[in-house]
């Protein structure tokens, strides 16, 4: 049978060793994204979704279980194919420290292309018609420095995709940003996420942010305790119905 | 290769220029540092030229001192019957005998006498300077002289003029005068600029104790010992050893080396040289250092997002490359603008090889210092981009 998950894990554990014992920062969780679908992971601090976001990232090894991206366990890589992975694959924007403060808006999008050494013409035009889509046409040339917090955020989010990855990753996009540019990122991620087809995942804390995500996963001490598939289901989240 | 080549040199001239008077500061940084090394290494190159220039530019191979004189010429005798055996010697060329003095040459008017090496030779041998202006030396018993480069510059006599210069033999002051016949290129001695006289005028006019004054037997300080084949050199100075009682021989290397003081300020000037190279690898090393660690976060993002570490680390070479580049290429160039503005008797000079090493030097001290860094920018894990170790 086709794999129809662009990534999927297989009982995946992290343990770590305190002076209190062994904990499990991430205990046995499975799940599956498909293509085009977007999926929030929320809890509460130290429920383990920041750990489990950098397993899907390739940033962190499991201590047991598979994380299939396309096909491929990430879980069985060395260092040197993970790197190659999350330049290829992967897509990604982070809470702080986004972007990369010495070069321009534009110069950071291609990155990932010249990275990946497919910055050509095409590249670099389809850079600038994503900054452009993003509403940063009149931003190209600025430096991070120069942008205010929801800029620097939508650059990142071009940057993440840019390179058509399967899986996008989004590590509380919407932190440093006022309610309203919150809603705008986070509508525009879900936007290109559905256009492009790609996997999407989102870390967040800010349970308003799920009106725009097709499922939330939410974790709890390591677990994945409960899942929200139904419009209806995350709306009622949405709205504080539950938690 | 090429790619990693490509993405590192595009961060790391990227960063400079986006933060190009940080890094131009430290550029400014490392050329004050070359502006001080290559002055160290030129004193050090001028100072030791006044001492050596004549030995050093000697057309000979071998010095032949008295035995037991530890290769100091002031403190050897050769009397003449030494000068006819060391020719006899299978391989020698030519000999010449030379005597050191030193002597006051008096100038015309108020100027302050000048304190210069009096120098015998014997004209048309081994030991006589080649004029670059005039004509060599006649006789061997000629009141002319050859003056060198420094001691025209410094007097202003010139071809033609008469030079007055005064001794003091047993307890009278004398004064000779002599014709100057040419002008040599630099040839200092003993720290002085120099004169030549034909050896006899020199046994003649040189300072004497009052039991000298009456001596007829002319001695030279040691013999200039010219070989047939300049490969054949420890052959001819074993057998010289052998065949001629009572003397010893050195090479041009080995005199200089034993040159009164020579070897103390030469190794004080490298000592101070090597410790300013020492203080730029701490300023270079200790910037750099502290500049990745306030980039931990961003290189944190650059390896999650998929840079490897063969370019994080190249573009960290990559950069302390180019900034110690520039502060060489800076300093070098202030270096040559100081160098136009000194007068020609301060003893600095610019030499091929010795500015070339000083250059290699600093232009290592970069890439040496910038290793911990580097080292250090290597290990970031990329966690740190989401705020995890």
């Amino acid at each position: 049978m086709m794999n129809t998950y662009a990534l999927e894990t297989e009982i995946v554990t992290k343990t770590y060793q305190s002076e209190s014992g062994v904990i499990n920062a991430v205990d046995e969780v499975s799940l599956q994204v498909k293509p085009g679908e977007f999926v929030a992971l929320v809890g509460p601090s130290g429920s383990g979704k920041t750990t489990m976001l950098s397993i899907l990232a390739a940033l962190l090894k499991p201590t047991s279980g598979k994380v299939i991206l396309d096909g491929q366990d990430l879980a069985a890589m060395n260092e040197v194919d993970r790197v190659a992975m999350r330049r290829n694959k992967i897509g990604f924007t982070f809470q702080a420290n986004n972007l990369v403060p010495y070069l321009s808006a534009v110069e950071n999008v291609e990155l990932m292309l010249r990275l990946n050494g497919r910055l050509d013409k095409t590249g670099k035009m389809r850079s600038r018609e994503l900054l452009a889509r993003l509403g940063l046409s009149e931003r190209l040339h600025n430096l991070p420095g120069q942008m205010s917090g929801g800029q620097q955020q939508r650059v990142a989010i071009a940057r993440a995709m840019i390179h058509n990855p399967s899986l996008v990753l989004a590590d509380e996009p919407t932190a440093s940003l006022d309610t309203e540019r919150a809603y705008q990122v986070v509508e525009t991620f879900a936007g290109l996420i559905h256009e492009q087809n790609r996997a999407g995942i989102m870390v967040t804390h800010d349970l308003r942010m799920c009106e725009y995500v097709d499922r939330v996963l939410q974790m709890r001490d390591g677990k994945l305790v409960q899942i929200y598939s139904t419009k209806s289901e995350i709306m009622e989240l949405v709205k504080g119905k539950h938690d | 290769m090429k790619q990693i080549v490509e993405i590192s040199g595009f961060l790391a001239l990227k960063e400079i220029w986006r933060n190009r008077s940080r890094f131009l500061l430290v550029s400014l940084v490392i050329a004050l540092i070359t502006l001080l090394v290559l002055f160290i290494a030129a004193l050090g190159e001028g100072l030791g030229n006044g001492n050596k220039e004549y030995i050093a530019k000697l057309d000979a191979e071998l010095i032949a001192y008295q035995s037991k004189s530890d290769f100091l010429i002031a403190a050897s005798r050769l009397s003449k019957d030494r000068l006819a055996a060391i020719r006899r010697v299978e391989g020698v060329a030519d000999v010449g005998m030379l005597g050191t003095a030193n002597a006051t040459l008096i100038l015309p008017g108020d100027v302050e006498p000048l304190k210069v090496a009096l120098l015998g030779v014997q004209p048309g041998h081994t030991g006589e300077p080649a004029v670059v202006q005039g004509q060599q030396l006649g006789t061997d018993l000629s009141d002319e002289v050859i003056i060198d480069k420094n001691t025209a510059l410094r007097s202003d006599l010139k071809i033609g003029d008469d030079l007055t210069l005064r001794v003091t033999q047993g307890t009278q002051d004398e004064f000779y005068t002599l014709r100057i016949v040419g002008v040599s290129d630099g040839q200092q001695y003993s720290l002085q600029p120099s004169v030549f006289v034909p050896f006899y005028t020199w046994d003649r006019i040189k300072p004497k104790s009052e039991a000298e004054i009456n001596s007829s037997n002319p001695v030279a300080n040691v013999i200039l010992i010219k070989l047939v084949d300049p490969a054949a050199i420890e052959e001819v100075s074993a057998s010289i050893v052998s065949q001629v009682n009572n003397v010893e021989t050195a090479t041009l290397k080995q005199a200089i080396n034993a040159l009164p003081g020579y070897s103390a300020q030469q190794s004080t000037l490298n000592l101070q040289g090597g410790f300013t190279l020492f203080i730029g690898v701490l300023v270079i090393g200790g910037f750099f250092q502290i500049q990745i660690l306030q980039k931990v976060a961003q290189i944190g993002v650059l390896k999650a997002i998929g840079t490897s570490n063969p370019i994080v680390a190249m573009a960290s070479i990559l950069q302390i490359v180019v900034v110690t580049i520039v502060g060489v290429a800076i300093g070098g160039f202030m270096t040559f603008l100081f160098s136009l503005s000194f007068p020609p008797t301060v003893p600095i000079v610019f030499n091929g090889t010795t500015t070339a090493i000083a250059v290699i030097a600093l232009l290592l001290i970069g890439p040496l210092s910038g290793l911990i860094s580097t080292r250090y920018a290597v290990r970031i894990e990329p966690l740190k981009a989401l705020g995890l170790s």
